[in-house]
This record gives structure tokens, C-alpha cells and sequence, in this order.
């Protein structure tokens, strides 16, 4: 018989390869992903929302491996509910992202994955926090996934202190942008969520919509 | 036979990175081509497993009097090939009486890099003016492929410039804009990589020669995240 090689997609991890980012500005944050999720060679889905809602001013960016990072996500957002009815009101973000470094530090050796948790609450306003492998630390903005290495030269030359809503997304699709034309693992379309006091706006960019490069 | 001194095991933690890891030029690499010549830079560091066996490498490298490469991975390698093309250049340009071509030098590098491919663990990149096509730079990736660029990146810290160069970088940049860049991009990737570290080193080859100088640790370019 002529070998012919079993599609990958029946015996590769499902794997979210990956650009995620989640920037903090004043009143807010900024949340964006690709759209590509892949299984070896194999796109299996290319369009993808990475962006996670926990609650109804907090959002996670999953990456790594799939399965791992949506269920750290919904047990994470079962957790959220229950918390904001004992509570009485909103949760915080550092909650929300305490939760979920709990759980990525306790199953450490057995998960694969990293949450970007951001959101706004009435106390501290826009925060994001990184929690990979099972660390917590706020940061002004965090970059994740396959795709990040390529932009971190980007991100430390572009970003400054105080920008604005609308500077902060542009940021976000140019980042997404350049990750997705390098990483083999990230492609597709945009998801882009931004989180302010007075709620929360999700929005999609085509392939074709994105901003192109010189060589492109 | 009489040992002085304890022997211990080679894996253990006491004895030190250097003396069993390889030598590497971890490394950050860059070439950009513009009207009238090229820039050429890298970082400084050369790395014995986490040790800096140096941190004032030079890794330009002159191959011809107007044609320099920049060496990243195993340093042994990389400076062993670049004297093969140096003796070769030199022979070349005597039988032809007059300099050689950029994409000459780029072939010698390539054949060199291709027929071992199996021993060889060299990323280098070529870049030269002539008086045929101007400012060239040549990339020779790990492999031994051959292809002419633009603007080139290499080494182990040049993953985390890509997005960098790929929104800064335009055709039609003049000399000085194209020094900005490379400086730029050198000491963003010199605070992401621990491979990557230490001093800038720029060149710019045109019609009139090469130009060096050296750009130290507290006058690096800033960014806001430092």
C-alpha cells in the first residue's frame, strides 16, 4: 500500500498556536486575538474567538493548548458567578485572574496553557495581568503565544505610557497584524474586545482589512 | 597514578558551563541595502553555554574590501567558513582584476554552507556595494538556501524583531535612517534575548568605503519599557 500519511487533525493536539495581547489605558483595556487554531499542519478552525468572556467587564486571551485553556476559562467563570453573588456586586479583575493563576499553578505539570486575564472594575479600573505557568503579576500590557516572540521588539519600541482608547486598538491590530504575517501558527482574522466603564465592545477585522507591511 | 584534587563528575553543578558547552555567537544580526550602499550591524556577546566567554565580539566580518559578512551561530564555524571565502575572494579578484561581485561572495558563502550542511551550524548574512548593483545584502540561513533581501535579520535574538522591522523598515530609506533602524532594532533584540547583549557594532559599505563605529551599553537607544 502506498503510504498515505493519516491526516494529522486525527492524531495531533489541538493546539491554539497563537497571538494574544491585552493592553490597559486610562479607563479601560484592550483586548485582541488571531483566529487560528491548529492540529499539527492542520488548520482545524480559522475562525476562532480566543477572547473569553469570564464576566461581564472581565475577559480572558487563551493560548497554548485548546482544551486546556477553554476549560481553565469556564471553571474560572462558574467560580466568577458564584463569587459575585456571595459578594453582592461585580468582581474584581484581580480576582478573576487570582483564579485562574490558582488553577494554572496547582496543575502545572499537567496543563499546557496561558491566560491573559484583563478587564475593568469600579476599584483600580482598567488592569491586566499575565498568569503564565502559574505566576501572577499586573503588567501595563502582555503579549502571549507562538506569535509573541516575533513582536516583542515591536511592543517595547511602540508602546508608551497614557494612550487613548482609540491609540491602544490601532496598537493591538498593528501588533496582531505583524505576529499573524510571521507565526505559522496565527493567521485568520482579528478579534479585538475593549472594556470601559460603560461596557464592553467586541469587534472582528477581516483578513483583508488588516494593515499590510512593505514587503506585502 | 597519583591525582591531586577531587575528581568530580563533568555533570555536576561545580564544574562550570565552559568548559563542556560550545562556543555560540547567540547573537543579533542585521543588514539593510540602501540606494548607494548597506548597513550592516550586530550585537557583541559570544556565549559558552551562560557563560560570556566575550563581550566585545567583533562579528563583522571583512571578506573583501568592500564586502563583510555578519556570523551568528557556532563561532568555530562561522569563522572557518568566512576564511575559506576570504582566501577565495582574494584569489577571485586577482584572476579578474578587479573587485568581485557581492552575489560572488554570497555564492562562495553558500556553497561552502550547503555542501556541509550536515557539520555546519552557520547563519550568516553577506552584504556589500559593487560597482554592477550597488548596495546588496545576501542572506545564508542554517541550510545553506541563498536569497537577496532587502533588510535582513538573523541570529538567535532576531525573532523578537521581525514585527519591528516589518513595520519600520520601507523601501527609499537614506543612510542615516537606515543606521537609526539598525540601532534600533539591535538593542530592542539585545534586551529580549540572553543570547544577545553587550555593544553595537554598525558599518556602512558604499562607493566611498567603510565606515565603522561602535555604540556602548549607556548610549544604546531608550524605549519606554526599559
Amino acid at each position: 500500500m502506498l503510504g498515505e500519511a493519516e491526516p494529522q487533525w486525527l492524531s495531533e493536539e489541538v493546539k491554539t498556536g497563537t497571538t494574544i495581547i491585552a493592553i490597559e489605558f486610562n479607563g479601560g483595556v484592550v483586548l485582541g486575538s488571531d483566529s487560528r487554531v491548529s492540529a499539527g499542519e492542520s488548520v482545524v478552525n480559522r475562525v476562532m474567538n480566543k477572547l473569553s468572556p469570564l464576566h461581564d467587564k472581565i475577559y480572558c486571551a487563551l493560548s497554548g493548548s485548546a482544551a486546556d485553556a477553554q476549560t481553565i476559562a469556564e471553571m474560572v467563570n462558574y467560580q466568577l458567578d458564584v463569587h459575585s453573588m456571595e459578594i453582592g456586586e461585580d468582581p474584581q479583575v484581580r480576582s478573576a485572574a487570582t483564579l485562574v493563576k490558582n488553577i494554572s499553578y496547582k496543575y502545572k505539570e499537567e496543563l499546557s496553557a496561558h491566560l491573559i486575564v484583563a478587564g475593568w472594575d469600579r476599584k483600580e479600573g482598567g488592569q491586566v495581568f499575565a498568569t503564565l505557568k502559574g505566576l501572577l503579576t499586573r503588567q501595563p500590557f502582555a503579549v502571549g503565544g507562538s506569535g509573541s516572540s516575533y513582536v516583542y521588539g515591536f511592543v517595547d519600541a511602540e508602546y508608551r505610557k497614557g494612550m487613548g482608547k482609540k491609540e491602544c486598538q490601532q496598537f493591538v491590530i498593528n501588533t496582531l497584524s505583524l505576529a499573524m504575517n510571521r507565526d505559522g501558527s496565527s493567521g485568520g482574522v482579528a478579534y479585538l474586545v475593549t472594556i470601559d466603564e460603560h461596557g464592553t465592545e467586541e469587534n472582528v477585522i477581516l483578513g483583508n482589512d488588516l494593515p499590510t507591511f512593505f514587503d506585502q | 597514578m597519583p591525582i591531586f584534587g577531587q575528581q568530580i563528575s563533568i555533570n555536576n553543578d561545580l564544574v562550570p558551563d565552559w568548559t563542556r558547552e560550545e562556543v555560540s555567537t547567540g547573537t543579533t544580526i542585521m543588514a539593510v541595502e540602501y540606494d548607494g550602499g548597506v548597513v550592516i550591524g550586530a550585537d557583541s556577546r559570544t556565549t559558552t553555554g551562560a557563560y560570556i566567554a566575550n563581550r566585545v565580539t567583533d562579528k563583522l566580518t571583512r571578506v573583501h574590501d568592500k564586502i563583510y559578512c555578519c556570523r551568528s551561530g557556532s563561532a568555530a564555524d562561522t569563522q572557518a567558513i568566512a576564511e575559506v571565502v576570504s582566501y577565495q575572494l582574494g584569489f577571485h579578484s586577482i584572476e579578474l582584476d578587479e573587485p568581485p561581485l557581492v552575489e560572488t561572495a554570497a555564492n562562495l558563502f553558500r556553497a561552502s554552507c550547503y555542501r556541509y550542511r550536515e557539520e555546519l551550524m552557520a547563519g550568516i548574512l553577506v552584504a556589500g556595494w559593487d560597482r554592477r548593483k550597488g548596495g546588496q545584502v545576501y542572506c545564508v540561513p542554517i541550510g545553506g538556501m541563498l536569497v537577496r533581501q532587502p533588510v535582513a535579520v538573523g541570529g538567535s535574538g532576531s525573532t523578537y524583531v521581525y514585527g519591528f522591522m516589518d513595520s519600520n523598515y520601507k523601501p527609499g530609506l537614506n543612510k542615516d535612517q537606515c543606521l537609526e533602524l539598525a540601532a534600533s532594532a539591535l538593542s530592542l533584540a539585545m534586551e529580549r534575548d540572553g543570547s544577545s547583549g553587550g555593544v553595537i557594532r554598525l558599518a556602512t559599505i558604499s562607493e566611498e568605503g567603510v565606515e565603522r563605529r561602535v555604540i556602548l551599553g549607556n548610549q544604546l537607544p531608550k524605549f519606554s519599557t526599559h
